[in-house]
């Protein structure tokens, strides 16, 4: 695969992994934050912990829009399935994230809901179009990334004249959620976890660009490195990092620079202004209330907003108390150090946002990553449950 | 009698006509239908002499039975239909005991409405498969139901085989030092279908691999027989249900490699595109085989010799491990676990 096989040489990472092991002094340990749930992911999928010096720890972080989407949201989505009218059109992996009392959207469609898992936004309305007696909802979630082509339905609905057509918008913004990891009250109950720097998703930033990261490098004298989700953009970001950390440095850096630039699409960003503005404030499984953390329609707009149209509300839900993910989405505790990881926290039964979709820190461990936890214990001559 | 049939049977029209109710309801229509379209895809001595059941011979020895239902979607992608998975998936399920399939059965439940000429196809197809194989289709059943019940065609077989004497492949005789040999290519069938879905079509040259692979396995156990411990058809699921499977019930290990593992780069560029591994997409014409350490060359070469089996690759071998874990080198230098998939493959957004 041209363009892909060129980011999954194994020699090559080889040898970024033993610049890496050069750099990093071994007097020290490195702790980087990997924010995006797609590098977890390929993190866990090329096994490449196996790579890195000792000394050099990836956290994972909470950026999986899935994950991050809090259960009342998800009880919101079904209650409003299961009217009539309703056609609920929703990305794939939404559809197995719990809802309260179990339930979830593949449940609801089994129950009645015309629930219909869609590809892209112009899936959804083709449906509209389609089914002028209906109304189309489209569950828009997802960052920076995902929220250029919901704009874009609306522009085509307006355009179209479609008046059957809304959304349940779930957009969340990456930068406020990093701010919040390092800044929020939770913190200081979770307890801190020592972070050296970040490696931010290259996706976000072919939209928004690297510049919104500036102020947060500087704030918090953080690193930031934009990076690709193949492996050797990952381990490469990892290198920058160390040496950012051995220069004593905290500036934002671009490893992606074959698509990221410094300011991003701005026709992306203007079609995302004109349509969307911030909510003051948005729950993030798992992290709480985050301050200017997610987007909603402009008001101008409400026809096409189904929290409006359908005066939607969103229950009051709690994630299991004995659920860690607080602590894992900030890295102050690993996917095993949660007494439900493995037992009856699974992908197949995932009760905390951290398993719920295939990027979460749990579900990426679970998935690629437990025998570590197995090896470990066999050479320390315990066995684990 | 032929006369009388000539009168008054109503012509089917397989160009445009349409199952209706009473092609299900046990009366003329249903005959015609059964004779106009199954017996004349499926022709043979058996059918022909018009019982609700066959008789037939088996030599003496031990016989496996097999059972499965197709409810695949779309019906036709490319490679095949439903009616050639139906036959080839029996028939592998049969091999995979090292077994000689000898008959099969269809059972069908087509929905309302199903135009004649759609079923005429799965119908030719499928006797096709079963000539082709020589393992003929030897009694079946025809139900049809109200629009809306079924999705166009659901299609059941079910076959009986004769096991070779001195053969017995048993899910749980994986041996540590054990060699895993996968058969050729993964994931063609499933991204095949894939690009012909709904709301999810792309191009692709890729075509289903559904084969039969009883000659294949005549040909292993001819070549190795005694060194086979066990074989699986990784369908759905892939070979890392499959892997994990015979992890579990051997209550063994694997290590596989993936640099080893053959994937055409078609496959692998869909499954990228689609957010899916490799691993969890099924197959419908290659088998998994774990082979004592002493017979791995010849059963590989014999594989190897197999128009199925040319590409075949040793992707592994069974360890020691009491937490049943599938492990793979990646080829990127890492390892990773490849688990059972959760739930359906969904895609993922970003």
């Amino acid at each position: 695969m041209k363009y892909i096989d060129e980011y999954r040489d194994g020699r090559l990472a080889k040898d970024i992994a033993l610049q890496i092991t050069a750099a990093a002094n071994p007097a020290h340990s490195y702790h980087f934050m990997e924010f995006c749930g797609g590098h977890t992911h390929a993190i866990s999928r090329y096994g490449l912990e196996d790579l890195l010096p000792s000394n050099v720890r990836m956290i994972h972080g909470p950026g999986c829009p899935v994950c991050v989407l809090p259960i009342g949201r998800i009880d919101a989505a079904i209650a409003l399935a299961m009217r009539p009218e309703i056609t609920l059109c929703t990305y794939g992996d939404l559809m197995r994230v719990p809802g309260s009392n179990g339930s979830s959207l593949l449940k609801a469609k089994a129950a009645g809901g015309d629930i219909r898992m869609v590809y892209s936004t112009l899936d959804a309305l083709r449906i509209a179009e389609a089914e002028p007696d209906r109304e189309v909802v489209f569950f828009a979630i997802g960052f920076e990334t995902t929220t250029p082509p919901t704009a874009l339905a609306l522009r085509f609905a307006i355009d179209k004249g479609l008046r059957n057509f809304s959304i349940f918008c779930n957009h969340v913004l990456t930068p406020a959620a990093i701010q919040n990891i390092l800044e929020s009250p939770d913190v200081r109950k979770l307890g801190t976890v020592k972070i050296d720097g970040f490696i931010g998703p290259a996706h976000v930033s072919t939209v928004i660009g690297t510049e919104p990261y500036e102020f947060f490098a500087e704030e918090f004298q953080k690193p930031v490195v934009v990076a690709g989700f193949e492996p050797l953009d990952v381990i490469q970001a990892i290198l920058m990092l160390v040496r950012q950390v051995n220069d004593g440095r905290h500036e934002v850096e671009n490893q992606y620079i074959r698509a990221v630039t410094a300011f991003g699409n701005e026709k992306a960003q203007a079609e995302v202004a004109n349509f969307f503005e911030l909510r003051e404030s948005f729950e993030w499984r798992g992290l709480g209330e985050v301050p200017y953390g997610a987007l909603r329609l402009r008001p101008q707009y409400a026809i096409y907003d189904a929290e409006k149209r359908f005066g939607m509300v969103t229950p009051a839900a709690k994630d299991n108390p004995a659920c860690e993910c607080g602590a894992i989405l900030r890295g102050v505790k690993k996917p095993a150090d949660c007494k439900l990881f493995g037992t009856v926290c699974t992908p197949d039964t995932p009760m905390g946002s951290c398993m719920v979709s295939s990027e979460g820190a749990c579900a990426a461990h679970w998935t690629y990553g437990r025998f570590r936890e197995h090896a470990k214990a066999r050479e320390a001559g315990r066995a684990v449950a | 009698m032929n006369v009388m049939m000539k009168t008054y049977r109503r012509k089917l029209d397989l160009k445009n006509g349409r199952v209706d109710l009473s092609h299900g309801a046990g009366g003329r229509a249903m005959g015609q239908l059964i004779e106009g379209i199954f017996h004349r895809a499926f022709d043979n001595e058996w059918l022909r002499a018009g019982n609700d059941q066959s008789a037939f011979t088996v030599p003496g020895g031990r016989m496996v039975m097999t059972t499965d239902g197709y409810v695949v979607s779309p019906l036709f992608f490319p490679g095949g239909n439903i009616g050639s998975l139906a036959v080839h998936g029996t028939i592998n399920d049969i091999a995979m005991a090292g077994a000689r399939p000898l008959y099969l059965s269809a059972s069908f439940i087509i929905e309302e409405g199903f135009p004649l000429a759609d079923l005429d196809r799965i119908a030719e197809t499928m006797g096709a498969a079963s000539r082709e194989a020589g393992v003929p289709i030897i009694t079946g059943d025809t139900k049809v139901v109200e629009r809306g019940k079924a999705d166009g065609v659901f299609i059941s077989t079910a076959g009986v085989g004769m096991v070779p004497a001195g053969l017995d492949l048993r899910a749980n005789a994986a041996r540590p030092g054990d060699a895993v040999i996968v058969s050729g290519s993964i994931g063609d069938h499933g991204v095949a279908v894939m690009s012909k879905r709904e709301n999810l079509e792309f191009d692709t040259d890729i075509v289903s691999d559904s084969a039969a692979l009883h000659g294949l396995v005549a040909a292993m156990v001819e070549g190795g027989g005694q060194h086979i411990r066990l074989m699986r058809d990784p369908t759905r699921g892939g070979i890392a249900a499959t892997l994990n499977e015979i992890a579990n019930q051997s209550h063994i290990g694997f290590r596989i490699d993936e640099d080893a593992i053959p994937i055409k780069p078609e496959v692998a560029a869909a499954c990228e595109f689609l957010g899916l591994d490799p691993l969890n997409v099924a197959n419908e014409g290659k088998l998994v085989a774990v082979v004592a350490p002493e017979g791995k060359d010849r059963v590989f070469a014999a594989m190897r010799a197999h128009s199925l089996g040319g590409e075949a690759a040793l992707i592994g071998h069974v360890v020691e491990d009491d937490n049943c874990f599938v492990q793979m080198a990646t080829s990127f230098g890492g390892g990773r676990i490849v688990d059972w998939l959760s739930g359906e493959q969904l895609p993922r957004i970003c």
